[in-house]
C-alpha cells in the first residue's frame, strides 16, 4: 500500500530546473528523512506533498503527486482542503502569538468547529499526542510566545495533529533545538510513527539514521538513492551517497 | 598618520555632537518661545495695553468681568444695578464716540483740550463709564479705575466666542475651533481608515506584484502634492459638488474639510498599514495555510492580529497628519468660528486660524498671545497623539515578546 507518491517529477523555478525527474513512494506508518547539502531540493520536494510552493510566483510543476491515492494538482481540487488532511512542522517553531488552547484548536476553528466539547477533547489529545500535555495543561490559557523553543515545536506538533493528518511533513524540525529538546522530538516522531506517515527533511544524518525507516538522498536537485536508511547507511549502492553520509562532501 | 586620523575622528565626533547639540536646541527653544508668548495671554487684562474703565468717584463700582464688560458696552446692560452699582442708566463713553459730546473746536486741532474735556464729563455724567487711554487723563481726575479681571485659562478653552479684535473687550473662547477641529478630523478619519485599510490590505495581499509596483509610487506621491493644491482641488471641485448635492447655501463646509483631510492622510495610513501587515513573518502565514486555513482566513485570523499595532499606530498618524494640516482645511471650511452642530455647516479648526489671522495681529499684543496659546492647544493634541503611539508600539512589541 502507497501513502503518498511523486511520478515523474520536475520542477522550476522561472529557468532554473530545481528537481529532476525524481520518484518516490511512502509506505504507511513509515518514516522517510530526506537528506542531502543545502540547495539539492530536499525541501522543495517536501513542500510539493501539501503544495507550499504555489506560493513562490514563479513556481511551475511538471509530472504527478498523489496522497490517498488523490492526484493533488488536479484541476477541480481546493487547496485548502488538501491542506488539511497533511500536516506540516516547520525548521522554526512558528506557534500563533495567541493562546496555547487557541493555536492548537486553530486548524479546527477554520474549519467552522466551534463546539466547545469537540475543541476542549481535540485540544487535549493532540498535546498529548505531541507529549505537551503534562508541561502545560494547566496554563492552556497562556501565550505560547512564553513557552520555550522545544515546547513551541512540540507545540507546532500538536496543533498539526490536532485536523487529524494522514500525512506529516516536517522541515527540519529540530534544527532550532538544543540536544535535549531535539532528543524528545525523535522519541515523539517514533510515537507518531504507530499512527501517521512522516516525511522529514534532516540536515543531521545521525537523526536520519536513528529515527527513520527509509532514506533518500538528494543531490542538485535528484533524487541519487532511495532505499531503507539501514542498507543506505551501511552499504549504500551510489558511490555519491557513500561520500557524503561518510562526510568527504556536503 | 596614526595621529591625522585620530585627529579626523575627533573632529567628525565634535560635528556631530554639536550638530545634534543644535538640533535638540532649537526644537527646545521653539517649544520655550511657544509657551512663553502663549502663556502670557492669561496672566494680562483682556483691555488694549493702556487702555483703562474709568467711572465717577461716586459709582460704586470697583471690578467687572469680561462678560459685564461687554455687555455694558453691547448695550445689553443699560442699568448698574445689574452689575452692583446703584439704580441708574449707564452711559457709554469711548474714544471713537467723543464726537457725540464734543465739537472739533472744543478739543482743539491736535486734541490739546482732550484730558481737560476727560474731567469736565466724569463730573457732568456720573453715570458714565469710559474706555479711554490712560494718556488722556487729565491730573486731578474725578473719577476711579474699574479693574477688569484678567482672562482665564477656562474662558479661553471654553469660551464659545472668538471675538479677537472688538472693542472695548475680546473675546478669546477657542471652543468651537477644538470642536470644529475634533469634526473635520473625525469625518477625515471616517473616510480615511476604511478606504486606506483595505487598499493595503489589498496591495499586501492580494494584489500581483506589478500592480502594487504600481499603485505604491503612486499613493506615496499623494503624499508628495503640496496641501495648497489639496485645497484648490477642494475649493474647486468638492466644495461647489457639496454645495449642489445637498442644496446648501455656501459649499464650504466641516465635509469638505474632511474628504480633504482624508484624502491628504490616505498616504500615511496605506504605507504604515501596508508596512506592518507585510512585517507578518512568512512563517506565520504559512502554518495557517498549511492547517486548510484559505488566504481569507489567514488574513483576519493571522496577518491582521499580527499587525494590530502597527494598524493602530497608522491611524494615529494619520489624526496626527489631519489634525495639524492649515492651508487646505483653510482654503475648503468657510472660516466660521461657530461651534459645527452637523458636518454641512462652515467651520474653522486651530491651525486655520493661526495662518489665517497672525499676519494681521501686532507683535505682542493680546492677540498675538491668544494665536500662541491655539498653537500650545494644537501642540499639546499632538503630544497626546504621539504619546498614544509610542504606547500601542510598546503594548504591540510586548504581546509578541
Amino acid at each position: 500500500m502507497i501513502q503518498a507518491s511523486a511520478k515523474n517529477i520536475n520542477v522550476w523555478y522561472g529557468d532554473f530546473l530545481a528537481l529532476k525527474e525524481i520518484n518516490m513512494s511512502f509506505e504507511p506508518n513509515s518514516v522517510t528523512a530526506l537528506i542531502g547539502p543545502s540547495g539539492c531540493g530536499k525541501s522543495t520536494f517536501l513542500r510539493l506533498f501539501n503544495r507550499m510552493n504555489d506560493l513562490i510566483s514563479n513556481f511551475k510543476l511538471e509530472g504527478k503527486i498523489t496522497v490517498n491515492d488523490k492526484d493533488i494538482y488536479a484541476k477541480d481540487v481546493k487547496i485548502d482542503e488538501i491542506r488539511k488532511s497533511i500536516g506540516m512542522v516547520f525548521q522554526k517553531p512558528n506557534p500563533f502569538p495567541k493562546s496555547i488552547y487557541e493555536n492548537v484548536a486553530y486548524g479546527l476553528r477554520v474549519n467552522g468547529v466551534n463546539d466547545r466539547r469537540t475543541l476542549d477533547e481535540t485540544v487535549e489529545r493532540s498535546l498529548k499526542q505531541a507529549a505537551l500535555w503534562d508541561e502545560v495543561k494547566d496554563n492552556l490559557k497562556k501565550s505560547a510566545m512564553s513557552i520555550s523553543g522545544g515546547q513551541q515545536q512540540r507545540l507546532c506538533i500538536a496543533r498539526a495533529l490536532a485536523v487529524e493528518p494522514s500525512l506529516i511533513l516536517m522541515d527540519e524540525p529540530a534544527s532550532a533545538l538544543d540536544p535535549i529538546s531535539t532528543a524528545k522530538i525523535e522519541e515523539l516522531i517514533f510515537e507518531l510513527k504507530k499512527e501517521f506517515t512522516i516525511i522529514i527533511v534532516t540536515h543531521n544524518l545521525q537523526q536520519a539514521g536513528r529515527i527513520s525507516d527509509y532514506t533518500g538522498f538528494f543531490y542538485l536537485g535528484e533524487l541519487i538513492e532511495h532505499d531503507k536508511t539501514q542498507k543506505m547507511f551501511l552499504n549504500p549502492s551510489q558511490e555519491r551517497t557513500q561520500n557524503y553520509i561518510t562526510g568527504r562532501f556536503g | 598618520m596614526k595621529k591625522f586620523r585620530k585627529i579626523i575622528e575627533k573632529f567628525i565626533e565634535a560635528v556631530l555632537f554639536s550638530s545634534s547639540t543644535i538640533t535638540s536646541l532649537t526644537v527646545i527653544l521653539i517649544i520655550i518661545f511657544l509657551f512663553k508668548e502663549g502663556i502670557g495671554l492669561f496672566k494680562s487684562s483682556p483691555l488694549e495695553k493702556n487702555y483703562v474703565i474709568e467711572v465717577s468717584k461716586k459709582n460704586p463700582v470697583k471690578e467687572l468681568n469680561a462678560t459685564q464688560l461687554k455687555a455694558i458696552f453691547n448695550q445689553d446692560i443699560t442699568n448698574w444695578s445689574l452689575v452692583g452699582g446703584n439704580n441708574d442708566s449707564i452711559i457709554l463713553f469711548t474714544t471713537s464716540n467723543i464726537t457725540d459730546y464734543y465739537s472739533e473746536e472744543e478739543l482743539g486741532s491736535n486734541l490739546e483740550h482732550l484730558n481737560e474735556k476727560m474731567g469736565e464729563f466724569i463730573i457732568q455724567h456720573p453715570n458714565a463709564i469710559m474706555y479711554i487711554s490712560s494718556k488722556s487723563l487729565p491730573v486731578g481726575f474725578g473719577g476711579h479705575n474699574v479693574k477688569v479681571k484678567d482672562i482665564s485659562v477656562n474662558d479661553f478653552i471654553f469660551g464659545k466666542q472668538w471675538y479677537p479684535t472688538s472693542e472695548p473687550i475680546p473675546s478669546y473662547g477657542i471652543w468651537p475651533m477644538i470642536i470644529g477641529t475634533l469634526m473635520v478630523t473625525l469625518g477625515a478619519l471616517l473616510i480615511a481608515i476604511p478606504l486606506g485599510i483595505s487598499t493595503a490590505i489589498f496591495m499586501a495581499e492580494v494584489a500581483h506584484i506589478r500592480i502594487r509596483n504600481v499603485l505604491k509610487p503612486v499613493i506615496e506621491l499623494l503624499s508628495g502634492i503640496p496641501s495648497v493644491v489639496f485645497g484648490f482641488f477642494g475649493l474647486i471641485i468638492i466644495v461647489p459638488m457639496i454645495q449642489q448635492t445637498f442644496h446648501l447655501v455656501v459649499g464650504e463646509t466641516v465635509l469638505a474639510g474632511s474628504i480633504i483631510l482624508g484624502i491628504m492622510a490616505l498616504p500615511t495610513i496605506i504605507t504604515i498599514t501596508e508596512d506592518a501587515l507585510r512585517t507578518t513573518p512568512q512563517s506565520l502565514k504559512e502554518a495557517s495555510l498549511a492547517l486548510g486555513a484559505t488566504r481569507w482566513q489567514t488574513l483576519v485570523r493571522v496577518v491582521i492580529p499580527y499587525s494590530k499595532s502597527g494598524i493602530s499606530t497608522a491611524i494615529i498618524l494619520g489624526i496626527g497628519r489631519a489634525i495639524g494640516e492649515t492651508m487646505a482645511v483653510l482654503m475648503v471650511t468657510g472660516n466660521a468660528s461657530n461651534i459645527p452642530h452637523s458636518f454641512l455647516v462652515p467651520t474653522r479648526t486651530i491651525p486655520a486660524t493661526i495662518a489665517a489671522e497672525l499676519g494681521e495681529v501686532s507683535y505682542g499684543g493680546l492677540h498675538f498671545k491668544a494665536l500662541f496659546a491655539l498653537g500650545i492647544v494644537l501642540f499639546l493634541f499632538t503630544i497626546i497623539i504621539n504619546l498614544t503611539v509610542e504606547f500601542v508600539k510598546n503594548s504591540g512589541k510586548r504581546s509578541r515578546a
